[in-house]
């Protein structure tokens, strides 16, 4: 148990900022029935605005300056890219997502001039401590707590506010939400700001543990983040909190996995398991799609004939 | 009627490798021209992966987004079995290679150069048929799934193949997380003459090959079977109701597809003279398909001409926006690295969003042309 | 005369809603047969059921006095069934046929919501339809081995289009269509399936009274003419009581009436389930 400690802890951790890309996901899909290809680069530029920020004012400022641009950036890619194709085929703007997608990380690519940025040491939530005696940093602690929270205030949202209701309506049936006089944009855009707000909060969680921000350093966590959506259930929000925890625990068990089996004696080599630790998302993803289409929590539709 | 219309389906293409032969000779490598060559070789390459990706998505309908990942496939297989004996073990550095064939020096061996030709070939198929065996078994479960689950399906097993292929353990066979190199590529695709005269193959090959495959999905598409992958595309209650297997038909296509991607991948590695799986990623995938996006989804010309639009954009005529002067205007400041993505990504914006049917819509170009000239003929008419 | 068509003790049941009950048809060669029923009777539900898009929960179907369809309740399904006759088929084993098996066996049918390709001229509609038939392979199919066989299929596909009056607009793109032509292109499109049995699914629907005559003779042409055996669905009770040898008429799931027209005019609980029934 005292080995795996650690790794249940950062998996933990992990599931958490996950889980807040995976709520973005999961109500634009709920509504939309769009992947948002580009909720992933999103998140990236969160993580890019806070580097820019935090070098010339203080975090107090740099923090919710970040989200703040970030809600504004989902807005705006949900007016620009989406909105004129409202009528289109979903293919359509699925393609558009990703378009959306190749645009911000050329884009950032250009500024940063592909360069690693340092993402800024955010003082108190970076220390370390010591918890059963595994050494980890607050981080990781404050992570799943904060998005239990922020999860329950969402669904109280949902379930207890006027735009609540409307995104539920327009959810279960698109066209006659509209006809019922519900504004459908200011729904959607409501949707994308929230996941963009919870996008941002996340993207600072996760960076403060890793080193620095490349263009490219959205698209993995965006990926897992709409895996852990689907399997969930896509459209469920407890779904994609818990999807998010499972695959964050299952990928940093894989990571440890080698360590783990090398120092208990299981084996006398590594097996290079840490290899598949991004392709295991991808099998669990393949095997909930063939078994449980629906994921965990997902409402099941079907076709008239 | 019918006959001439052959002669000249045959004959455009043939004059076409003709030129792009010439071209071979006339153009030497420290030639400004020397670009065209580049955008020839790799706009083959991208034309056939943008092809057969419509293949599945504009015509059968199935939104895929595994092409990468065949593509990995087909290039790795290409790659290991033409590696000459004498350079396998320096290639496999860290590791002893497990498969030591190499099929153009066996076949040389044996035939001389015509041996030599027929490996190539044989690994070119070889690299197509296993991309399309992995595309049957993946197939199986996933097919049956919808639009956007099936798309994010074959995104993910793109990743696994990816993993796979870096995988330390089978680093006998795909050399780890190390490249390929050193084995058959285009510019090792010459004969000298006696005279010392060196006659170059090395752009005339790839753009063969595209042709052939090309030429191959087109009478496909035109077939029986094709008329089944469109009508699983425009209703597959309907087509069920009709007698079509849905799953046989999905299946068909999508291995099909998946073999001209393993035949891309293969032609990408003969191109790059290199294969390494870590440039086989998702991006690669988007790129393709905004190449078919660009060109008309269901537009087989039209995802040639997106696929050679993007190339020549992206690697000759928008060189200058990355290197400080473009159009005769000079600002290093703004005309720095990574400028020319994204300007193209916003011409590729624009284009999603204001020209949603690309360049050619669902249409080919000869019914683009015969639709020009029946136009000009009304309007000479009412002239008259 | 030997039946095509037989259904026995078909039951079809969504969760807890039993759609089609104990359902008993016999459908005879060169009969031309109406299914008739108020709506959400589960005359549609039948239809789906015999083509294989659903797999029913209880019953047998036969095709040319060979079962082709056979089901009885399992699993969840077992305990919570609310149809008749559940013990028949236990034990006997199970056939669950796609659509396409089903229609490759001889039968074809049309669409109440029609259903074409909507991308394919009316021409490609047709030739389409006979893929199933075809029996080239990938490979004779690219390299044009099959011309002999393609060449047949246009030909047949343009005799088809000139038998229900379609020619004249073969290479229009069937969704520019006006709706009556668009009905009759379907019926084309199983024609060209070569079927035994035509399973037509409210064929007439948004018709108007003109059209509905000429459709009327047009399905009577296929008896006389094609010797084809019809089961259609219909609302026109002028169509139904003119071309009808039979009609079954469903009402809430449940069989409540079989007859000659005539008969089925005069049944009292046929009228009943159409005017409903006065309080007494």
């Amino acid at each position: 148990m005292k080995i795996l400690l650690p790794y249940i802890l950062s998996g933990v951790s992990v599931g958490g900022q996950y889980a807040l890309i995976a709520i973005g996901y999961t109500m634009v899909y709920g509504i939309l029935r769009l992947i948002n290809f580009a909720h992933g680069d999103v998140f990236m530029v969160a993580g890019l605005v806070m580097v820019y920020l935090a070098a010339s004012t203080p975090l107090y400022i740099a923090i919710p300056a970040t989200i703040l641009i970030t809600v504004a950036l989902g807005f705006t890619i949900e007016r620009v890219a989406y909105k004129p194709l409202r009528t289109a085929p979903r293919m359509s703007v699925m393609i558009s997502a990703i378009g959306v997608s190749y645009l911000i990380q050329n884009l950032t690519l250009y500024i940063t001039g592909g360069l690693n940025k340092n993402y800024p040491e955010i003082p108190w939530i970076s220390d370390k401590i010591t918890i059963f005696g595994t050494t980890t940093t607050r981080v990781t602690l404050i992570t799943p707590f904060l998005t239990v929270a922020l999860c329950l205030i969402l669904v109280w949202i949902i379930n207890h506010t006027k735009i609540g209701m409307a995104m539920r309506a327009v959810s279960k049936d698109f066209e006659t939400s509209q006809l019922m006089g519900i504004r459908i944009n200011s729904v959607i855009s409501a949707t994308f700001v929230i996941g963009s707000f919870l996008a941002a909060v996340g993207s600072v969680l996760f960076f403060t543990n890793y080193p620095g921000i490349v263009p490219t350093s959205g698209s993995m966590p965006g990926l897992k983040a709409f895996v852990a959506a689907v399997f969930g259930g896509i459209g469920s929000i407890p779904g994609a909190v818990i999807g998010a925890f499972i695959i964050g625990i299952c990928e940093s068990l894989i990571k440890g996995l080698d360590t783990i089996l090398v120092t208990q004696g299981v084996m006398a080599s590594p097996f290079g398991f840490a290899t598949f630790s991004d392709a295991f998302t991808f099998v669990l993803l393949i095997v909930i799609l063939v078994f449980k289409p629906t994921g965990l929590f997902g409402e099941k539709q079907t076709d008239k004939v | 009627m019918k006959t001439k219309k052959n002669l000249t389906s045959l004959i455009l293409p043939v004059a076409f490798l003709i030129l792009v032969f010439l071209l071979d000779q006339l153009i030497k490598p420290t030639d400004s021209m020397s670009m065209l060559l580049t955008v020839l070789q790799k706009g083959s390459v991208y034309a056939l992966a943008a092809v057969s990706m419509n293949l599945l998505n504009g015509f059968t309908g199935l939104f895929s987004l595994g092409h990468a990942g065949f593509m990995l496939i087909g290039a790795y297989t290409y790659a290991i079995f033409t590696i000459p004996s004498q350079a396998r073990d320096s290639v496999y550095q860290y590791f002893d290679a497990l498969i030591r064939v190499s099929f153009p020096e066996v076949l040389s061996g044996a035939l001389g150069g015509f041996g030599y030709v027929l490996g190539i070939a044989l690994a070119v198929i070889l690299a197509g048929a296993i991309a399309a065996v992995f595309a049957w078994l993946i197939g199986l479960p996933v097919l049956k799934l919808k639009s956007d689950y099936l798309a994010i399906a074959t995104l993910g097993f793109a990743e696994i193949v990816r993993a796979i292929f870096q995988w330390q353990k089978l680093g006998p066979v795909t050399n780890g997380s190390n490249l390929l190199k050193s084995f058959e590529r285009t510019s090792t695709f010459r004969i000298t003459l006696g005279n010392g005269t060196v006659i170059s193959f090395a752009t005339f090959v790839p753009v063969l090959i595209a042709v052939i495959c090309i030429s191959l999905i087109v009478r496909l598409v035109n077939s029986t079977y094709g008329r089944a992958f469109k009508a699983v595309r425009d209703d597959e209650i309907a087509a069920e109701a009709m007698g079509i297997n849905l799953a046989r038909t999905k299946q068909l296509s999508f291995c099909t597809s998946c073999f001209f991607a393993g035949v891309a991948g293969a032609m990408m590695a003969m191109v790059l003279s290199i294969a390494q799986a870590s440039n086989f990623k998702v991006a690669m995938t988007y790129e393709i398909l905004l190449m078919v996006v660009l060109g008309g989804i269901g537009s087989i010309s039209g995802s040639i001409i997106g696929a050679m639009l993007f190339i020549s954009a992206s690697e000759w005529w928008l060189r200058g926006l990355d290197s400080g002067s473009f159009l005769g205007i000079n600002a290093p400041g703004i005309f720095r690295n990574g400028f020319r993505l994204v300007v193209f990504s916003l011409i590729i914006m624009v284009v999603v969003l204001f020209f949603r049917k690309g360049i050619m819509g669902d249409r080919e170009l000869p019914e683009v042309i015969q639709g020009w000239r029946q136009k000009r003929q009304s309007r000479k008419r009412r002239a008259e | 005369m030997a039946s095509v068509l037989e259904l026995k003790n078909i039951t079809m049941q969504f969760g807890g809603v039993v759609a089609v009950d104990d359902l008993n048809m016999v459908v005879n060669e060169g009969e031309i047969v109406a299914l008739i029923g108020p709506n959400g009777a589960g005359k549609t539900t039948a239809f789906n059921v015999i083509t294989g898009v659903y797999e029913p929960t209880n019953g047998e179907i036969s095709f040319c006095g060979k079962p082709v369809v056979r089901n009885h309740p399992q699993g969840k399904m077992k305990a919570g069934y609310k149809g008749s006759c559940a013990e028949y088929y236990t034990g006997k084993p199970v056939i669950s046929p796609t659509p396409d098996q089903l229609t490759g066996l001889g039968m074809a049918r049309t669409f109440q919501n029609i259903r074409l390709w909507k991308t394919q001229t009316v021409f490609n509609n047709v030739l389409t339809a006979m893929h199933s038939k075809s029996s080239a392979n990938m490979f004779s199919a690219i390299f044009r081995l099959n011309a002999e066989e393609e060449k047949r299929q246009r030909e047949r596909t343009a005799e088809i289009l000139e038998y229900v009056g379609l020619s004249d607009v073969a290479n229009e793109l069937s969704t520019s269509l006006p709706y009556g032509k668009q009905r009759r292109l379907e019926i084309a499109r199983a024609l060209a399936l070569e079927p035994k049995l035509l399973l037509l699914d409210e064929p007439a629907a948004g018709m108007n009274p003109q059209e509905t005559a000429e459709l009327t003779a047009f399905i009577e042409k296929l008896r006389t003419d094609l010797h084809k055996t019809v089961l259609l669905i219909e609302h026109h009770m002028d169509l139904v009581m003119d071309i009808s040898d039979r009609i079954y008429v469903l009402d809430f799931g449940k069989t409540i009436a079989e007859g000659t027209p005539s008969e089925i005019q005069a049944n009292k609980r046929v009228i009943d389930a159409y005017l409903g029934v006065a309080e007494e």
